[in-house]
């Protein structure tokens, strides 16, 4: 899932600075699971940007709403009816980053902020836990690796490591980060493909990530 | 056992202080409670296993909130007590009463008090 955290609450409240009606729009999609942008972290948000403006002496209308999900346009359609009859003076995202660009894309005349810093694509270790294991580099080697991405999850994102940083499994950058590269040996050892580790691995193919400009995928057979 | 605590003091129960979320402790601020603590069992003693560490967790969690848009930490608190400690829970009453009265009314605004 995406993964992403609230940005702090002073930037946000500076964001919101100038308006005393807004709509605070969640999401039931990646940030619900990850527990930054759904219902809850929406109620919590209102309460505490509510507060902070009563502290001021000047008290901000805050509606919530959680949309099914931000990054379809048939979910934006949910917000159709509070922004045609209310005035809303802006609209505060707490999806990722997908979100309030969908909702300024609909609303053009809308001012429209994000809550959230969408910080990487990832899963959670334990509850309240989340950790990075994929940089949509957009041509998947994992399985040249032990099933492991040294892409993402290599701090020098090295096809042929470790570097010499590698001390006791964990990471020079920082003893709570594995290495990943030590993963990786540890784990073909156990598959008895050690020595695949021999084979230097060519240089990637970045056209299918980010340096080939924006990415797009199209499916003619879901077209309509 | 006849005990008084401050009249001023608002109980609310909940089955566990598990249950106490972090919004019902913002939404008591933001409705202009002064300060809000919550009372639960001792630390391994939760009927529930870890209700009442839960509930530590969220306090510390709205403590931060509020340090964060300039208002006073302390007037949210996590006590331990057990069911059969009557004078230590007036005392604590009378403890935070006295804290958030130093501390003086909530510039949030006036309303409910502590609970
Ligand atoms: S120590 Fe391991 S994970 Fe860290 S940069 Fe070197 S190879 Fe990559």
């Amino acid at each position: 899932m995406v993964v992403a955290e609230s940005k702090p609450i002073e930037e946000i409240l500076a964001m919101v600075a100038d308006f005393d009606k807004i709509l605070l729009t969640g999401c039931k999609g990646c940030v619900t699971v990850c527990n930054a942008g759904g219902q809850k972290e929406v109620g919590i948000l209102a309460s505490a940007l509510k507060i902070a403006r009563k502290k001021e002496g000047r008290e901000i209308e805050i509606e919530e709403i959680t949309l099914e999900r931000q990054c379809d346009p048939e979910y934006i359609d949910q917000l159709e009816e509070p922004i045609a009859n209310d005035k809303y003076e802006a609209v505060v995202s707490m999806a990722c980053s997908v979100g309030p660009q969908y909702i300024a894309k609909r609303y053009e005349d809308m001012l429209v902020f994000p809550a959230l810093n969408t910080t990487f694509i990832g899963g959670s270790l334990e509850h309240g836990v989340w950790a990075e294991f994929c940089q949509a580099c957009g041509s998947c080697g994992i399985h040249n690796f032990g099933t492991l991405c040294p892409i993402a999850r290599c701090a020098k994102s090295l096809l042929n490591g470790p570097c010499g940083g590698s001390a006791g499994g964990k990471c020079e950058i920082s003893p709570e980060i594995d290495c990943v590269w030590h993963l990786i040996y540890e784990r073909m050892s156990r598959l008895g493909q050690v020595d695949k580790m021999a084979n230097v691995v060519m240089f990637k193919d970045w056209t299918t990530s980010r340096d080939g400009g924006p990415r797009k995928i199209v499916r003619e057979d879901l077209k309509q | 056992m006849r005990l008084n605590y401050p009249s001023n003091i608002k109980i609310i129960n909940v089955p566990c202080t598990g249950r106490v979320d972090i919004l019902h402790l913002l939404k008591a601020v933001e409705d202009g409670a002064d300060g809000v603590y919550v009372a639960g069992c001792l630390e391994g003693d939760c009927h529930y296993v870890s209700g009442n560490l839960k509930a530590k967790r969220r306090v510390t969690y709205v403590k931060k909130v509020l340090e964060d848009i300039g208002l006073e930490p302390e007037r949210v608190e996590m006590y331990n007590l057990s069911a059969a400690q009557g004078t230590r829970f007036a005392e604590i009453a009378r403890e935070f009463t006295e804290r958030i009265r130093e501390l003086g009314p909530s510039p949030v605004g006036s309303g409910a008090k502590a609970a």
